[in-house]
């Protein structure tokens, strides 16, 4: 009995150490850490905090639908605080494990889950796929321009409603070619599908096409530099993939919101973050690789429609809000 | 060749064989530069070390107890059902539906609901391949293994299309009624007074899988129906000769063997994720395969290799979460175990064996 006693007793010893630590953590949804893409911008983030402040972070990526509870609860359980997540599937799971865990600090990208220690930071994506549409309309030369996103969802239809607006207002007689790779999440991170897909685009006359894919953006931004069409890129800034091919990326400031939800730690304000184009929550990236696509005309064109969004003048229908699109 | 001991057969093989896919395992760790002594502390710590780690061991063991009851009652007949994967996702459409058609007003009328939802559903999976084999010829190997696919597929449509929330985005079913959700054993820890597995899945199932091996003893040893299925696995023609009907025989193992499938998700759709996710099955169907190789297919040994897969699989998500150990290495580990314990059996039986009758001569 007493032996029992003393292993049970350094059994918790060793765990104590564990349980100690208030290191932050991030859990990676399914399409991988290395998606250079969604993912890929929160473990950047991640990275930025480590190497600022010297501290260490724990880190999941998820394998499969099924883990997303264990994994949530296991950080909660060592101590981990906060914890930060990608992809609004964690919502429902979340919102079931928050309320255990009352002294733990959660932040949920791309979801908004309404409990009292979640902060949950959502991105006006409609207003950086607006910019998209506007710079796909002056590239385009055929007046053709595609659209390929990854899981068909509301989330991404927001994508893909945001682009039209921005390409119809500049083009209003062009044409939209639209595509999802899949229906489950196993559609983020499908390259070999984005790659047919844009060849089924191409064969329709599209010249430029935004890939709202994840890791299946990979595919469809390699394809389309093969055959000497124009990509854009989502999430992370993507132009250096394929310099020159490239036309920009609809960056979403995930890197920055892990990086100030890490600084913040266990202080971090629950409630809804909305990151938009006035806060430089999403932007189009212009670098060195793209600068030979861009035109005068394009940085005018850019400068005057984010002038407007932000100014009002510019409304951008958000497409969950009644799950409508004003424009085809 | 002369038999050995039966606590060498039952006993010394698979130690054996389980101490050499560990020995490889901790030498592919080394390989990656990191210390196997300190992936096999974080494993058993991790899954063995304390209550909340006993918790998910024990809920992924029930998992591989019924999968591995599945394949073992099939094999009895001498089919080799590696449709487990397909027939407890069919399962766990079976309970969503009961669950979600009726608002249950307490676990306890939900649960036996629940869990023939499930049995039928597996078993209904696993009918059309058993008939096929029985009837047409197609062998039930290719037939199980495709109607995983075709499960997935399924589940896929039901899940996107039809059993998804109006504006919700994952592909997963409305949460069940808080009335449905099963009694965890951490609950009735509470209930007598002790603090044990707070927060982890293992539930009420866990008994039910219990006794799951009960009855498949009694009907694989102690009944008519279990001495024909035997008999038709050991020698067909003889079997026949006896009177057995094939059709009947393969089609009423096959049913059991799915309904038993089907049952794992009383555990993890009911009592875990308490809603229907996809790829909620997670491999167990397959590992199975495996839980009854080493099992012996015995279903007390399902229950000791149950509770090994189960602590493989706990200690293995420790490991990626405490170590740099990738996830994929786990993977590793798992797949020696099975090809040490199941492909390679005679590799390490034979030479026993040789040891044995060589002993025995000496002896003698």
């Amino acid at each position: 009995m007493s032996l029992m006693k003393s292993l049970l007793a350094g059994a918790c010893l060793t765990l104590l150490p564990m349980a100690a630590l208030a290191d932050p953590a991030l859990i990676f949804d399914l399409g991988g850490k290395f998606d250079k893409s969604f993912n890929e911008a929160a473990f950047n983030g991640a990275e930025r905090w480590k190497a600022e402040t010297g501290g260490s972070y724990k880190e999941l990526e998820m394998q499969s639908e099924a883990m997303r509870e264990q994994a949530l609860r296991r950080l909660a359980q060592s101590g981990a605080n906060p914890i930060v997540m990608t992809g609004f599937a964690f919502g429902e799971v979340l919102n079931k494990v928050a309320p255990d865990y009352p002294d733990t600090k959660f932040v949920i990208i791309d979801m908004v889950v309404e409990q009292p220690n979640v902060q949950s930071i959502v991105f006006t994506e409609e207003q950086g796929s607006y910019l998209a549409g506007v710079l796909a309309a002056q590239a385009s030369k055929s007046g053709t321009v595609g659209f390929i996103g990854g899981m068909d969802i509301p989330l991404i239809h927001k994508f893909e409603c945001g682009y039209a607006q921005g390409f119809k207002a500049a083009k209003p007689d062009g044409k939209i070619i639209v595509n999802y790779t899949g229906t489950t999440p196993a559609a983020w991170n499908d390259p070999v599908k984005g790659g047919e897909l844009v060849k089924a685009q191409i064969s329709q006359g599209a010249d430029v096409i935004y890939a709202a894919a994840g890791g299946t953006g990979i595919g469809v931004l390699q394809a389309a530099a093969d055959a000497g069409i124009l990509s854009i890129g989502v999430d992370s800034n993507q132009n250096h993939l394929h310099p020159g091919k490239v036309l920009t990326s609809m960056v979403k400031g995930v890197d920055n919101s892990v990086y100030e939800a890490f600084k913040a730690g266990a202080d971090v304000k629950p409630g809804i973050k909305v990151m938009d184009l006035a806060s430089g929550g999403v932007s189009v990236a212009m670098d060195e690789n793209n600068k030979p696509l861009i035109t005068e005309e394009m940085t005018a064109a850019v400068e005057a429609a984010s002038k407007a969004i932000v100014g009002g003048e510019i409304k951008v229908h958000d497409y969950m809000t009644d799950n409508s699109c004003p424009v085809e | 060749m002369e038999r050995m001991p039966t606590w060498a057969d039952v006993i010394l093989t698979p130690l054996i064989s389980l101490a050499l896919a560990f020995s490889i395992s901790a030498l592919v760790i080394l390989a990656i530069g990191e210390s196997p002594a300190e992936a096999l502390k974080v494993m058993v710590e991790g899954a063995l070390g304390s209550s909340y780690g006993w918790g998910f061991t024990l809920y992924y063991t029930t998992n591989f107890i019924f999968t591995g009851l599945a394949v073992m009652v099939a094999y009895h007949a001498g089919l080799f059902n590696i449709g487990g994967e397909g027939q407890a996702a069919m399962g766990g459409l079976g309970v969503a539906l009961v669950l979600l058609a009726l608002p249950w007003p307490h676990w306890a009328f939900a649960l036996p609901a629940a869990a023939v939802g499930a049995a039928l559903f597996g078993a209904a999976w696993a009918l059309i391949p058993a008939w096929l084999q029985a009837r047409r010829g197609s062998h039930v190997v290719i037939t199980t293994i495709m109607f995983n696919f075709i499960a997935a597929a399924l589940l896929n449509y039901v899940l996107v299309n039809l059993l998804r929330p109006v504006g919700s985005m994952d592909p997963a079913s409305a949460s069940f009624a808080p009335a449905t959700h099963l009694p965890k054993l951490s609950d009735m820890a509470g209930a007598l007074g002790l603090e044990w597995g707070e927060n982890t899945p293992v539930n009420i199932a866990f008994f039910i899988a219990l006794a799951a091996c009960l009855l498949v003893w009694l009907l694989i040893w102690r009944t008519r129906l279990g001495y024909e299925i035997r008999a038709f696995g050991k020698s067909e023609p003889a079997a026949l000769y006896a009177g057995i009907s094939a059709l009947r025989i393969t089609v009423l193992a096959m049913l059991v063997s799915g309904g038993l499938a089907g049952l794992m998700a009383v555990n993890n759709v009911m009592g875990e994720a308490e809603r229907l996710v996809l790829n909620a099955v997670e491999g167990a169907g397959f590992i199975g395969i495996a839980v009854a190789l080493m099992g012996r297919n015995h279903p007390f040994g399902v229950l000791l290799a149950a509770l090994l897969f189960g602590f493989l699989y706990q200690g293995g998500g420790e490991l990626a979460l405490w170590t740099t150990i990738p996830r994929e290495l786990i993977v590793v580990i798992q797949a020696l175990v099975i090809l040490f314990t199941g492909a390679l059996d005679n590799m390490v039986r034979m030479p026993l064996e040789r040891l044995f009758a060589a002993l025995r001569r000496k002896g003698a």
